[in-house]
């Protein structure tokens, strides 16, 4: 039964909803004009991607998808070239005011393309959404303002981790160290006036992405920051499917150490590997969470319907 | 046993032997990282809070916490007696009531929180209603409730109340705050 405030609670969100709406139609235009196709893959996929820390919901004989970024580069395998998805994913145990263990994932890949040319598209993206949906460049976050056509910094993690956690995670990495520090050390230090990148991870902290070939250390991925959030993630793909293999069955094996489930390997993803995956770059944006900025909301109680 | 997937605001967990409630709950998770969830934590005992983060993997107790309602039924020494509907006695001190002493009225319905059997918390009907033993006479035209004097119920405890307020009369108090919330009856003598 709902409860006696559901309904007024209900109706006080519709103006997040129609902002939500009004998003959706401008992403679904810009890709739609830089050549990209919208594709759905299954929601229900007989095992997930493997992550250390993300954890799939059961259903029937498989999981709700965590992702749809395996069957997404099956897609790329077989020669589609731009491809963008916006649908729900799931994470089992993740709920937060920036978290619900359902929530709408954008993701996109473009082959012939690298990390950084995925970041230039999406600060175009973001620029473009914001001025369609808003009429402004700016939003605002916990009283700060946050401006999308000021220049967008970029550092190496290295650098911010060395000046404000004072060890190097790329000379030798520290998982727990990495994400405490991370939290409580790189993150409120951040700039909040304007996005920010951190970038070239170490290599243990991105299971899917290619490393730099000047670096073996570091990967290329980098996780923007609007407003001290995080918001996306982005690769180079991993396009080797020996290295791909080895790392899933590494991961399992943690996994497994921790005592969580390790899932089955995908094996229609990594034959689709073999056959060759072009050069490519892919990136993961949290929909929720940036409507959730563009309504100047703290929490994603306040653009969440039913939670 | 819970694991850290199940903390929340308002949970009660077990920390060395202490029972604590989770008074404000934060998740957080780096991209790719792993889970850590905040908690600041209530001691169920003291009052005290705590900070403490946790992590997927940890385990935390459940605290064997049991609530009875029970009714007061008599002062002994230091100690407060209550009785429960099948007769069960229950005495529970001064260091555990606290200022909620002095609201008891005979046969008032309260919640007792008992930890291994012993009582660490009495939660008591939000209004309860006590004569005005002792205050300085009132003014019978001041209706004001934003002018306040001292006055002391049975057992000595004072709070403040409004000026027209005078002895015999019987309040509302709330119990939450300690504090005067409404007049019930002005005395039969004024």
């Amino acid at each position: 039964m709902a409860l006696p405030g559901d309904k007024f609670r209900l109706s006080a969100l519709k103006p997040a909803l129609e902002l939500r709406s009004k998003l959706l139609t401008a992403i679904r235009l810009f890709f739609l004009e830089h050549g990209y196709l919208e594709v759905e893959t299954p929601v229900v996929v007989k095992t997930p991607a493997m992550e250390l820390h993300i954890d799939a919901c059961p259903a029937g004989k498989g999981y709700l998808r965590t992702s749809p970024e395996l069957h997404m580069k099956r897609l790329l395998c077989a020669g589609y070239g731009r491809i963008f998805q916006i649908g729900p994913c799931f994470r089992s145990g993740e709920r937060g005011n920036l978290h619900n263990p359902e929530f709408t994932m954008l993701e996109w890949y473009r082959a012939q393309a690298d990390y950084m040319d995925i970041l230039a598209e999406t600060k175009d993206l973001l620029r473009y959404v914001a001025k369609t949906c808003l009429g402004k460049m700016t939003f605002e976050r916990n009283a700060r303002t946050i401006d999308l056509g000021a220049e967008w910094l970029s550092f190496s993690v290295s650098e911010y981790f060395e000046k404000f956690a004072g060890w190097n995670p790329a000379a030798s990495f520290d998982e727990r160290r990495f994400d405490d520090d991370l939290v409580n050390c790189i993150e409120p230090h951040l700039p909040k006036d304007r996005p920010v990148v951190l970038r070239d991870y170490p290599a243990e902290a991105a299971a899917l992405a290619r490393l730099k070939t000047d670096n073996r250390r570091l990967a290329e991925r980098w996780e923007l920051y609007l407003g001290g959030m995080e918001i996306a993630n982005a690769f180079s793909e991993l396009t080797d499917a020996a290295e791909q293999r080895k790392r899933f069955e590494e991961c399992a094996q943690k996994r497994l150490a921790m005592g969580k489930e390790a899932y089955e390997l995908d094996g229609e993803f990594l034959a689709a590997l073999e056959t060759g995956m072009p050069s490519c770059a892919g990136i993961a944006l949290g929909l929720d969470r940036l409507v959730m900025l563009f309504a100047g909301a703290d929490s994603l109680d306040d653009v969440l319907l039913f939670r | 046993m819970y694991s850290a997937s199940d903390l929340r605001k308002g949970l009660r967990v077990e920390i060395e032997g202490v029972p604590y409630i989770i008074a404000d709950f934060n998740f957080v998770k780096p991209g790719k990282g792993a889970s850590i969830y905040n908690c600041k934590m209530k001691n169920l005992i003291t009052g005290a809070t705590l900070t403490r983060s946790y992590r997927s993997n940890d385990k935390l107790d459940e605290p064997k916490l049991e609530e009875r309602t029970m009714r007061y039924s008599y002062k002994d020494g230091d100690n407060y007696v209550f009785i429960d509907k099948n007769f069960e006695q229950m005495s529970v001190g001064t260091d555990v009531l606290g200022d909620a002493r002095f609201f008891l009225v005979e046969d008032i319905e309260v919640d007792i929180l008992i930890h291994n059997d012993q009582p660490i918390g009495v939660e008591l009907p939000t209004f309860i209603e006590k004569e005005i033993k002792e205050t300085e006479p009132g003014y019978r035209g001041n209706t004001a409730t934003n002018v306040t004097k001292p006055a002391k119920i049975e057992g000595g405890y004072e709070l403040q109340v409004p000026l027209f307020i005078n002895q015999g009369d019987i309040i509302k108090i709330d119990t939450r705050t300690g504090g005067y919330s409404d007049r019930v009856s002005v005395s039969k003598g004024s």
